[in-house]
């Protein structure tokens, strides 16, 4: 059930911020946890999905859409591309991740769902991408929508270990 | 015509003025897993005994047991609560159990010896499913979190227990009452 997982981040949260208390660590931290977790659910994506290499960003955009789906129920779109097609940004409507929660005004800083861009950055950088992202539009802040931006950095090479080509 | 503005700040939408999510919303297990292994992994970087680990699971178990009773207390309940004990038990067992890992538990029990003590039994208990434990680590048993959840959930209930995770016939919590509970309960048994 999504609660669980929803109120497990949050005790988690809670948890970090008591911990820290400077706000920008526990950001930090979330994203460490998030890349943690992507580098080994890439393996659960490859496996469900049988997917092969990504043709290009665009087809990267698609796949991590369908990752949502398939890990967290929810379909965000694709959006504002830039116009070399490096950058995308995913919209989220609803966010099981943020269900129930509501950020106190001390808090202001927290990127509260920061744990995602780490989960995106470890995933690709398992299948040789590096890219970066962040937050730019937050619900919790009182935007509209959550807006997640992706950047495509470079292609990593010489990432397969010797012999196993 | 355009609209008209009277005030420059966008009412905040406080989370209250939302209505209750039905709770039906699914995620894959791997996404439970793996986060709930950086959780443990993050206590157990912070702590230097199993105890001490137990209990830092317990502790953020707690965290949602606290907001678990008044979410499924409105939701399930129409906003009663039990006062009796048996009741209250078996709130945790079947609707607790699962509204958060989509079944009831196994089997809830009563010590022969001790009126106080109670069991709730798992077999196979989710927060156990994917932890290998290590050998130096032999007593360590992440359902402690579970505990925790289930310590909060009675203690908000107005039913002050201990509950401790067991590793007996699968996982199984020992809930200890209060004396005063039990008395209580005895109290409106004789009414």
């Amino acid at each position: 059930n999504s609660e669980l997982f929803t109120l497990t981040y949050g005790a988690l949260v809670a948890q970090l911020i008591k911990d820290y208390e400077n706000v920008e660590d526990v950001n930090k931290q979330l994203e460490r946890m998030g890349y943690n977790i992507g580098i080994r659910l890439i393996e659960d994506f490859l496996a469900r999905t049988g997917s092969g290499r990504c043709y290009d960003f665009r087809d990267t955009a698609e796949k991590i859409q369908s990752g949502f789906k398939i890990f967290l129920g929810i379909t965000p779109s694709i959006t504002n591309w830039s116009p070399a097609g490096d950058e995308f940004s995913l919209c989220f409507e609803t966010n099981p991740l943020t269900e129930f929660v509501e950020l106190p005004d001390n808090c202001s800083n927290l990127k509260y769902c920061n744990i995602l861009t780490g989960v995106l950055r470890g995933a690709c950088e398992m299948v040789q991408m590096e890219i970066a992202c962040w937050f730019v539009q937050d619900q919790l802040k009182n935007d509209n929508v959550t807006e997640l931006r992706v950047k495509f950095v470079k292609r990593l090479e010489d990432a397969i270990p010797a012999g196993e080509d | 015509m355009s609209s008209i503005t009277i005030s420059a700040i966008r009412p905040r939408t406080s989370i209250l003025d939302k209505s209750l999510s039905k709770g039906k919303g699914e995620v894959s297990l791997s996404c439970f897993a793996l986060l709930f292994s950086e959780l443990v992994q993050y206590c157990q970087n912070r702590v230097y005994t199993v105890p001490e680990l137990q209990n830092k699971l317990a502790e953020m178990g707690a965290e949602i047991g606290h907001r678990i009773t008044d979410l499924l207390v409105m939701r399930e309940k129409n906003g009663k609560r039990e006062i009796k004990l048996l009741n209250v038990l078996l709130f945790v067992k079947s609707t607790m159990w699962k509204s958060l890992f989509g079944r009831e538990a196994d089997k809830l029990e009563h010590a022969n010896d001790d009126e106080r003590t109670y069991y709730i039994i798992e077999k196979e208990s989710l927060v156990n499913k994917f932890v290998s434990v290590p050998k130096d680590k032999g007593s360590l048993n992440c359902a402690s979190f579970v505990a925790g959840i289930v310590e909060a959930v009675l203690c908000d209930c107005g039913f002050p227990a201990k509950v401790t995770a067991h590793w007996h016939k699968g996982t199984t919590y020992m809930v200890k009452f209060d004396d005063a509970v039990v008395a209580r309960d005895k109290q409106l048994e004789d009414r």
